[in-house]
């Protein structure tokens, strides 16, 4: 049998309540529990003293329309009401709907797949491993396994939605002491396996505010070994927007590579002001393949995800050209 | 050792009321299986991994491993004993039976109750809409192909 | 003798015995169990490959409110070990720890956070010793060995066995060809992971009941390391949640939970974690395969040379047999007129290998199939004709003197072919899609036991009550597999009984007699024929109580669905066991099985590989692979197997598309890999089971060569269908892209690889190019039998 620590639990009605109560030391916030119960399980969290339930704060729930056509996700939308929501844009549900299991997207929430904790297979691990291993950087001790030579960890970002919702342009509302602040989701991120959300501790992500796509094209595709449960290994977001032929703007945004989704703006530029013919798709899926440098830290060879950057890219670019608002999900 | 947290909660469990004491740590699961004796959910990972420990919690397939019971207080639960018996078995029960979807038996209450959430909201879906249901929940032994048949052979029957 | 089944109860695809028990949640596994006084145990386990225990200190643990015992290994001292050479294992770690899990020291407590906090207030002192961890590294001689003192290399078994003149076979040969194939270890994953309970009964013997799939086995180690006589412990396997062989063994949790009941004088359960389950492993060995084979112009094999290494683990468990049967079964399917067989198994500080589903076999198998097709190609002949030209013929022996009685292989072959278009497709499908094909053979339960003795291998009793309810008591353990749904239609056939209507008693050393256990595939035809045996006494015994009553002939009686005709009348069976009760008082029978003597040669080895009958397979693979990707996605598999007879075909279908799926890990995701000692993800999360999603249609294809000697002419299905697939899946990736991948298993790095290799003028191929520099000794010469001399 494998227990929980003995914890405590908090369920605040409240976001203020809520922000007071994380405030304390060793408090872990949880929406779904989804990541945090198999981390607590692994003993991957020794501070952890009370679990910060969200899930009886009501603001935090719900898909708005809102008047210039974003559309609000509440943080605590399940993955699953993400999936069955018609109005969000079809790629945002088809990322969604990567996520995992079935039963992990109807209990794993928005917030929670924005949040997920950056991934190790250093660290993501029983704890009579992780004792076996001399501890990590992130697992309290000196060295990353990943990359010795720098004390860096390079635990990479899991989540599916971030790079598309990036990709999509979108902004997040945080919630802390100070009040509620509006930034670009692109800018939760950091690139430091250790502390990966550039949000404080006692700021809270109240909901995901993605603009109307309009006639620009999405999409995402996934790399993993199964059809199912598994993380991302590498996951390739795009939205393209076109005038006649021509691309005018270009969002393209990798995940599971490094700590953070990573934007590749040397690739839009590449992108952007032309015809998107197969050569120009080409030269940008090499591109993007180069600015890349996964580490041995998750399934697959870091090699051969390097390898798969270039052909993902392409692959997605190629369906986006070829038909009008698709999506595509491998 | 910490003092352990202990919530009052109250579960609609197979259509009984119970009202229990329980650490806050403490997973439906345990509750399950160790306070309220409903050993037919099981465990094959406890991390939500494989899907062994399925139930329905207001109607909807949880990994019951990775939900603290005092997140799911007032909650409407059904587990496997909350289907049917071996004398009056719910007709994926003995869909399963009839059609060789166990051999083991270890992934079966999860995978019937999946598809029972399933057949709720889709009476007739197709073979696709049933593997991906069943996407979450790991069998060792039957390669899978007759749970599909049994769950498409309830759909059929109740179409 | 041949017995053919005329109720229709044999040979029907009714639902198992067990099947609402299943579906409903009903049927008890391990940890279902409880007691009200029952207290939880927990095992502390080494986080060293290999370190010497310095000391351990237990005060802290045992001074914790609601821990009631605290062991380590000066309580359980007496070593063990499942086969009689391999007594190289403690229930708790004595001096030394040897992998990543060895169990080290245990606790009981009130519940399970006291244990686990207990568990953490045991303070072990160890002194680290380099780590082992592969063939390579485990052929040098280093001062610490993993078994045993003083310098010397960490070889665990060797065997060097010569069959006929292999080098004047290769001196006829037209055409040689060599090959070196890696098998990567995986295990079995089944997913209710192990546990244990004990108590002490009302009469004071030790109760211990465990998710294993060999009761007695565990009776007699856990008499041996409690020092108890066998009479004083009662043994129950509880049903298995999926065994695949992963609960053939005797484990820590067993013994400790047993030794904690004893010293508490309390109920205690051990359920392991995942990750424990890992470390129990016992899993398939990872397999390094060299082929050198001979063979005429037309395909012919003159001679075969085979070489195995094995990477065993920390243990010897079941690996001196499983050494053997990485080379005894070649000669099963292809007639093989002179072979030689070299393999070593080594220690290394990882879980011990041991028997999965194939025991020993898929991984020569997957390199035979392999070294076939490419050797085809040489010559210029397609898969399926050099096959052909070398399958093995019924009612004949092997080179190894092993005995072949019914084989069905060539209908396997030609069916598999037909039902896929192999023909049409092969070399003829668009790039990137491709067909493959091989086949296997499975042995229908070993042919010796485990410990030598000369009693049965399976006995079964059958009594009626007056009411007409028939129990049939055997000790055959229920892994999944569906052993209780057999012995009920064995028995129910015989006796004209509805399956369902049979009460089954299993598993329990108290109440059922021997049986040795789910393994080796050897249930149905052992327990199976005890059975019938058992059910045909009775039957007699009914008809001739019947005849005497009635004044008719013996002839004139007979029995039917549910009734006994006599002369023209109808009793119902109740009616009929009254009759008989009150002729011969307590109606029962028993019956008895042991294998048949003459079915193995006569020297060291041979004792590995002889079944009183072998199953036959034959598997086409369809596959569409993405060059950029390296992606294999299994289109369709086709399988045909010779099960002798179908004794239940639902459940026989089931262990043909089971066996699938798990092939289909095994040949593309699952790997028992490892960083250093450290397991690479002994989790379900990271060792890729395949979902319902990656699992292909399977048509399956019934050969029902009717055996002998099998129960109503029933072999085995629960692993020879696996073994065929895993090399079909790779030759089918060839056919696709013109790449070789000479190991499992065939990730998308590796497809990559080769393909990368063929681009770049190589061969397009990825795999082991080199063998250890390791020196077998010299074959000892078995002389062949008169058919080959």
């Amino acid at each position: 049998m494998l227990r929980l620590p003995v914890l405590r639990h908090a369920a605040p009605t409240t976001l203020d309540e809520a922000i007071e109560l994380l405030a304390a030391e060793g408090t872990m916030l949880a929406a779904g529990g989804t990541d945090l119960v198999p981390n607590l399980k692994r003993r991957q969290y020794p501070e952890a003293k009370t679990i910060v339930s969200l899930r009886r704060i009501p603001e935090l729930r719900g898909i708005d329309l809102l008047d210039d056509g974003s559309l609000r996700i509440g943080a605590l939308t399940t993955l699953a009401e993400l999936v069955a929501d018609d109005r969000a844009a079809p790629a945002l549900r088809e990322a969604a709907r990567a996520v995992a299991s079935p039963q992990l997207r109807s209990r794993g929430t928005v917030g929670g797949n924005l949040c997920v904790d950056t991934r190790c297979h250093w660290l993501n691990v029983p704890e009579t491993w992780r004792r076996a291993a001399e501890p990590c950087l992130k697992a309290g001790g000196d060295t990353c396994w990943v990359a010795p030579a720098k004390r860096f960890c390079w635990a990479v970002s899991s989540t599916d939605l971030a790079p598309m919702a990036i990709a999509l342009d979108a902004t997040v509302e945080l919630a802390g002491p100070e009040g509620r602040r509006r930034i670009p989701l692109e800018e939760l991120y950091r690139n430091d396996g250790m502390a990966h959300l550039t949000k404080a501790p006692d700021e809270i992500l109240v909901a995901l505010v993605v603009p109307p796509l309009g006639d620009r094209r999405a999409g995402y595709r996934k790399l993993r070994r199964r059809g199912s449960i598994d993380f991302p290994i590498l996951g390739v977001a795009a939205r393209l927007g076109f005038d006649g032929e021509v691309c005018t703007d270009a969002r393209l945004v990798v995940g599971a590579i490094v700590s953070a989704p990573l934007r590749l703006p040397q690739v839009e530029a590449l992108l952007e002001g032309r015809p998107l013919d197969a050569a120009t798709i080409r030269a940008a899926a090499e591109a993007a393949g180069k600015a890349v440098r996964p580490m041995s830290n998750t399934d697959l060879t870091s090699r051969y995800r390097k390898r798969m950057v270039p052909v993902f890219v392409r692959r997605l670019l190629d369906e986006l050209v070829g038909a009008s608002g698709a999506t595509a999900t491998s | 050792m910490v003092e352990p947290q202990v919530e009052p909660v109250r579960l609609e469990v197979n259509g009984v009321t119970r009202r229990l004491f329980v650490a806050a740590h403490r997973t439906l699961l345990e509750t399950l299986r160790e306070d309220l004796g409903l050993t037919g959910t099981k465990h094959g990972c406890e991390l939500g991994e494989c899907g062994a420990c399925t139930v329905l919690v207001d109607g909807t397939p949880t990994l019951s491993c990775l939900t603290l019971t005092v997140e799911v207080d007032g909650a409407e639960v059904v587990t496997i004993e909350g289907l049917g018996t071996v004398g009056d078995p719910h007709p994926l029960q003995r869909a399963f039976a009839a059609h060789g979807a166990a051999q083991c038996g270890y992934c079966t209450p999860a995978m019937i109750l999946t598809a029972k959430a399933l057949l709720d909201v889709d009476p007739e879906p197709t073979r696709t809409e049933i593997a991906e249901a069943i996407a979450g929940n790991m069998c060792r032994c039957t390669g899978y192909l007759p749970i599909l048949e049994a769950i498409a052979a309830v759909a059929e029957e109740t179409r | 003798m041949r017995i053919d089944p005329t109720h229709g109860i044999v040979g029907a695809a009714g639902p198992r015995v067990d099947g609402l028990a299943q579906a409903t949640g009903t049927l008890r596994f391990l940890d279902d169990l409880a007691y009200p006084d029952m207290l939880w145990g927990k095992i502390l386990r080494s986080h060293h490959g290999h370190a010497r225990i310095v000391s351990i200190d237990t005060s802290r643990a045992e001074a914790l409110p609601g821990v009631h015992a605290v062991l380590t290994g000066a309580d359980l001292p007496v070593a063990f070990g499942l086969l009689p050479v391999s007594q190289d294992e403690h229930a708790l770690a004595v001096d030394k720890v040897r992998q990543v899990g060895d169990p080290v020291a245990a606790v009981a407590a009130d519940d399970p956070d006291v244990a686990e906090a207990a568990c953490e207030l045991i303070d072990v002192v160890y002194e680290p010793l380099p780590v082992v961890t592969s063939i390579e590294e485990a052929v040098a001689v280093v001062d610490e060995p993993i078994h045993g003192e003083g310098p010397r290399d960490n070889r665990h078994r060797e065997v060097s066995l010569e069959f006929g003149d292999v080098d004047a076979g290769f001196e006829a040969a037209d055409h040689v060809r060599e090959d070196v194939f890696f098998y990567q270890g995986n295990t079995h994953a089944a997913l209710e992971p192990h546990g244990a309970l004990a108590l002490v009964d009302e009469t004071g013997r030790l109760h211990l009941w465990s998710s294993t799939q060999v009761p007695h086995y565990l009776h007699r180690i856990a008499a041996k390391v409690l020092e108890l006589p066998e009479h004083r412990i009662r043994v129950t396997a509880n049903p298995t949640g999926g065994g695949f062989g992963a609960k053939t063994d005797v484990f820590s949790h067993e013994l400790v939970a047993a030794k904690l009941a004893l010293v508490t004088g309390r109920p205690v359960k051990i359920v392991l974690t995942r990750e424990e389950v890992f470390y129990c492993h016992r899993g398939r060995h990872p397999v390094l395969m060299w082929f050198k084979t001979g063979f005429t112009a037309d395909g012919r094999i003159t001679a075969m040379w085979c070489r195995t290494y094995l990477d065993g683990g920390a243990y010897g468990s079941y690996g001196a047999a499983s050494l053997l049967y990485t080379g005894q079964l070649q000669t099963t399917t292809y007639r093989i007129p002179a072979y030689r067989f070299q393999g070593a198994r080594f220690f290394t500080n990882k879980p011990a290998c041991g028997p999965k589903r194939g025991h020993g076999t898929p991984q020569p198998r997957f390199g035979l199939e392999i070294h076939l097709d490419k050797a085809a190609e040489d010559l210029g002949l397609d898969p399926v004709t050099i096959r052909k030209r070398n399958l093995v013929r019924p009612f004949s022996t092997t080179v190894n003197h092993l005995r072949i009685t019914s084989c069905g292989l060539e209908e396997c072959l030609d069916r598999v072919v037909a039902a896929s278009g192999f023909a049409d497709k092969h070399r003829s499908l668009p790039p990137g899609r491709g067909v493959g094909l091989a086949v296997g053979a499975y042995m229908s339960g070993a042919g010796l036991p485990i410990y030598f003795n000369d009693m049965p291998q399976s006995e079964v009793m059958v009594k009626v009550d007056r009411g007409g309810l028939v129990t049939v008591y055997s000790m055959a353990a229920d892994c999944g597999q569906g052993s209780t749904t057999m012995l009920a239609t064995v028995v129910g056939e015989a006796l004209g009984l509805d399956p369902g209507d049979l009460k089954v008693v299993t598993a329990d050393t108290d109440l059922t007699p021997i049986d040795l256990g789910s393994y080796s595939s050897r249930v149905t035809f052992m327990a199976g024929n005890a059975a019938l045996e058992a059910a045909m006494k009775l039957a007699d015994l009914v008809l001739t109580a019947v005849a005497d009553e009635l004044d008719v002939d013996p002839d004139e009686v007979a029995i039917g669905r549910g009734v006994v005709t006599a002369a023209g009348r109808e009793l119902t069976w109740a009616e009929a066991v009254r009759i008989a009760e009150a002729r011969w008082g307590l109606l029962s029978a028993t019956g008895s099985y042991k294998p048949p003597k003459d079915i193995k040669g006569d020297y060291k080895g041979a004792g590995v590989g002889p079944s009183p009958a072998y199953s036959y397979s034959a598997c086409v693979a369809e596959v569409d692979c993405d060059p950029e990707t390296g992606f294999v996605t299994v289109e369709k598999i086709w399988l045909a197997h010779d099960v002798g007879r179908a004794i239940n075909e639902l459940l026989v279908r089931g262990q043909v598309e089971g066996s699938v799926h798990m092939a289909l890990g095994e040949a593309l995701m699952e790997e028992q890999a490892f960083r250093g000692a450290l397991h690479d993800g002994p989790s379900l999360l990271d060792y890729k089971i395949p979902t319902v999603l990656e699992m292909p249609p399977v048509e399956t294809i019934l050969v029902e060569s009717v055996d002998p000697e099998g129960p109503f002419g029933a072999k085995e299905v629960g692993q020879g269908p696996l073994l065929p697939v895993m090399p079909a899946i790779a030759n089918a990736v060839h056919d696709a892209l013109g790449i070789r991948v000479d190991e499992v298993p065939l990730r998308p790095d590796k497809l990559l690889a080769a393909l990368r290799d063929l681009e770049r003028g190589g061969e397009g191929r990825y795999g082991p190019t080199k063998l250890p520099d390791y020196e077998f000794r010299s074959p000892l010469p078995v002389e062949p039998p008169p058919e080959f001399r």
